[in-house]
């Protein structure tokens, strides 16, 4: 595990690297998704249990939300007065874009013929 | 009585305390959430900010002496990032075999998520900073910040507004897509994590790691898209 964290933690370093370097509009983390992505494409030598471990730490994703949700919670003054209609912004808004982009999603793969994909295909892998 | 306060002082003090108490917050929610079997308005996220936004009004403790503790957790949200990298390459046949279908919902899903904010807000008579704040919503909190800083909006306020909306998204999106019913999962994990970026990913993979996949990709590809969208349409849709 370890090992594993570790490797992790390196492809966030190196992503944080190029990202200052060559001054993307990307955070590095993200940078540093893309360097483990190739290097497990490429069947670099990574610890073994660098997958095992990655699944764990998303399985406790929300966990991870938690500090910057309390930290909403302190500043809910900065809505304001307009807080309540804010809010419907907020949620009415985004199940337009739920809406909009699942059925394309799923109007494109039908249109192409592409088979659904059943909620738990884990079988396969 | 006064060895409870020098206790609370030492306590107070040091990360330990709110460490722990978000960790037991969370481990709580996970209970409740499993109990509720995984009812979408039985949320983690949410049930745990509760329990410790409680804690911290009922001690006094004001929130960069609970960041100190909490930090730790908030710090692993960047190797989680990369971790996405796991589920992407197990997947990458269903990912692949999806390309195209998954642009084609990126670009239109993006410009909806932008557009619906902005024009939801002049129907409901906000002014142009709510506007710019509301813009970039769906994107996660760093690009979020980063592009209200670019257009003249309060980043403070596009934060709590990004935070609000991966939760608003976590909790709707599996009851509404039952409600269309969709049964493709892809389609609905990439759904969750284009519109509700992280908080939204994370539920999804609580459904399943097929829809996980999908959403963490979606994250990455709409905060991408939410940057250079959001200066074009801002110009378009507010001057």
């Amino acid at each position: 595990m370890l090992a594993a964290l570790a490797s992790l933690l390196l492809c966030q370093l190196a992503g944080e690297a190029i990202v200052r370097a060559a001054t993307l509009p990307v955070p590095g983390p993200v940078v540093g998704m893309m360097l483990l992505f190739l290097l497990m494409l490429l069947r670099a030598p990574l610890p073994k249990e660098t997958g095992d471990t990655a699944e764990e730490l998303l399985k406790h994703l929300s966990l991870l939300f938690v500090p910057a949700g309390v930290g909403v919670v302190q500043n809910i003054s900065l809505l304001g007065d307009t807080g309540l209609r804010l809010l419907a912004v907020v949620v009415l808004g985004t199940v337009i874009a739920l809406t909009v982009t699942a059925l394309t999603f799923a109007g494109v793969a039908r249109l192409m013929r592409i088979d659904d994909a059943a909620p738990n295909d884990d079988a396969m892998r | 009585m006064t060895d409870l306060v020098n206790l609370w002082v030492y306590l107070s003090g040091s990360p330990l305390l709110w460490l722990t108490a978000t960790l037991t917050a969370y481990v709580v929610a996970e209970a409740i959430s499993a109990a509720c079997k995984r009812h979408p308005l039985a949320n983690p996220v949410l049930i745990a900010v509760v329990l410790v936004s409680g804690l911290l009004l009922a001690s006094g403790t004001p929130y960069p002496a609970y960041f100190a503790g909490a930090q730790f957790v908030h710090f692993l949200l960047g190797p989680a990032t990369v971790a996405l990298a796991v589920p992407l390459v197990r997947h990458l046949p269903q990912v692949r075999r999806a390309l195209v279908p998954m642009l084609v919902a990126l670009a239109a899903g993006s410009f909806t998520a932008i557009a619906s904010a902005v024009l939801l807000a002049r129907a409901f008579g906000l002014d142009r900073a709510a506007m710019l704040a509301l813009a970039p919503k769906s994107s996660t909190a760093a690009i979020a910040m980063g592009i209200a800083e670019k257009t003249g909006g309060d980043p403070a306020l596009t934060a709590v507004l990004v935070v609000l909306t991966g939760i608003s998204g976590a909790i709707i999106v599996t009851p509404l897509m039952n409600a269309l019913r969709l049964k493709n999962y892809a389609a609905r994990g990439f759904a969750a994590g284009l519109a509700s970026h992280g908080i939204g990913t994370a539920r999804a993979f609580q459904v399943s790691p097929l829809a996980g996949t999908f959403a963490g990709i979606a994250l990455g590809l709409n905060g991408l898209l939410t940057a250079l969208l959001v200066p074009v349409l801002l110009r378009w849709l507010v001057d």
